[in-house]
């Protein structure tokens, strides 16, 4: 317990003092200038995207509509919805919700002003902040997304914390990986083509996982069973994460 | 220019004629269900080693290409990329002839096997992606930027996923793997052959293709450079 206490203040201590201007940990001073530019690009991005609502508002219906549809195909057999299929079809509204969601992160801004962007900002920076801001956004649209489909579908989760947690983890999964796809396909020319084609297979190993994962969710199966899934799904999150992050400065330069 | 071949076409001709023969004619220890399709282990196991090794080799021209592009580099790394597509369709081919008589059927609903022919989707996605450039160093650059991420989520799929889950395939969810123990002398002595030889001919392959688009790009060049000839002009108009 000792041990594992002493590892979580060393890990942990120098995130939770991040913003704290003031930091031990935060001497180094192009560090915090990093810091404080993807935070300024974050709120750049929700900016952008409050002042612009119908892009988010249509997001937020295309959740719900594809949620009707699924509920009105399915409408006879409701009752004979087993759990594989509810699993099945919750994922994969989900993916294409991401994918139409995170499609736009790059064509939504002007090329004079993504140039503008490169005079001021690190191109590290920009993948971060729009990593993250899609990852908040993916939080959204999947927790609506989950809320409104357990409505009309049934809530058959066994093991709440679990599903909620996988959740969690696919946004975050699928954001960090469909923000480089959206950056590739981006600089091409047909776009929405593109972006369906690149990002399904590169996404598909993520999406299995996450697919196990709340089934055990479902069956309510005891936590350790999805263990080597969360870890595996964290391994290729991080790597995902790493990629993006060396690669995506080569992909700005074009 | 001389016809010499360097040693090791040679080396590889030599190997694959004696793996042809030698794994036809040679005697294979017997079991029960395997039979006498244990001699595809020559060819559909060295395939994958091939397509991995020659994708690992386009992998590290991508990188090089991202550090100084050059078109040299990027009729490597696309090269490369063509022949690992290449044997991995002939992996799922003799794959598949494999597990029609073993387990009954062309395909089966298998992790190793449909992790692997996600891994062809990526690669065909890739093609996709480098056909919908016309500037040739925007296409180099972002080719290579997926290839480098291609490649990143193909090792999983065929890797890490399948030895996760049940899976019928050998070496794979508690299957027994092909281990050295497993596989008679006689088998080795052609399997190591085999993979060795196969790999040379993917970078052989590779090679030819790396010189033919070598020769079309300068024909295109010269084209380019020499006034258009009458005929040509008449065929414009």
């Amino acid at each position: 317990m000792g041990v594992i206490s002493r590892l979580t203040s060393y890990f942990l201590l120098p995130i939770s003092n991040l913003y704290n201007p003031k930091s031990p940990y935060l001497c180094d001073q192009t560090e915090r200038r990093k810091l404080e530019e993807i935070k300024a690009l974050v709120q750049k991005e929700i900016r952008l995207e409050w002042r612009q609502r119908y892009a988010l508002n249509g997001m937020l219906l295309y959740v719900v509509s594809t949620v009707i549809i699924c509920y009105l195909s399915f409408n006879l057999q409701r009752n004979q919805l087993n759990k594989a299929t509810w699993n099945a079809l919750f994922w994969i509204i989900l993916l294409f919700t991401s994918v139409s969601a995170i499609a736009k992160s790059f064509v939504q801004e002007r090329p004079g002003r993504l140039l503008y962007y490169y005079t001021l900002a690190s191109p590290q920076g920009i993948i971060l902040a729009k990593i993250l801001y899609n990852a908040g956004l993916m939080l959204i649209l999947s927790g609506l997304g989950f809320g409104f489909y357990a409505l009309v579908m049934g809530n058959p989760v066994e093991d709440g914390l679990l599903f909620v947690g996988n959740v969690l983890l696919g946004a975050v999964g699928f954001s960090s990986t469909l923000t480089m796809i959206a950056g590739i396909a981006a600089k091409a020319q047909n776009n929405g083509t593109l972006m369906a084609v690149l990002s399904f297979p590169v996404v598909l190993p993520m999406l299995l996982m996450l697919i196990k994962i709340s089934k055990n969710a479902l069956d309510g199966l005891d936590r350790s069973a999805s263990q080597d899934e969360v870890v595996t799904l964290l391994a290729i999150n991080a790597i995902v994460l790493a990629l993006s992050y060396i690669l995506f400065p080569y992909l700005w330069r074009s | 220019m001389s016809t010499k071949l360097s040693w090791w076409k040679w080396l590889c001709v030599a190997m694959l004629a004696y793996v042809v023969t030698a794994g036809f004619l040679l005697g294979v220890p017997r079991q029960p269900i395997l039979n006498e399709t244990v001699r595809n282990l020559y060819f559909h196991v060295p395939m994958w080693f091939a397509m991995l090794f020659i994708l690992a080799a386009s992998v590290v021209y991508s990188v090089k290409y991202l550090r100084h592009p050059s078109p040299a580099l990027d009729d490597k790394a696309v090269s490369t990329a063509h022949v690992g597509i290449l044997f991995g369709v002939l992996g799922i081919v003799t794959g598949s002839l494999w597990a029609k008589f073993t387990w009954g059927d062309w395909w089966i609903n298998d992790p190793k096997l449909n992790g692997s022919a996600v891994g062809l989707l990526i690669y065909f996605a890739y093609l996709v992606l480098r056909d919908s450039f016309e500037d040739e160093q925007q296409r180099g650059r972002i080719a290579a930027v997926y290839n480098i991420f291609a490649f990143a989520a193909l090792i999983p799929l065929l890797i890490v996923l399948p030895r996760l889950t049940d899976s019928l395939h050998p070496g794979n969810g508690g299957n027994p793997g092909f281990k050295v123990y497993d596989v008679d002398y006689r088998m080795i002595l052609v399997f190591y052959p085999a993979v060795v030889g196969w790999i040379l001919l993917s970078v052989w392959i590779a090679e030819l293709n790396v010189r033919l688009r070598r020769v079309s790009r300068a024909l295109d060049e010269a084209t380019a450079e020499r006034p258009a000839t009458g005929e040509e002009v008449k065929r414009q108009v």
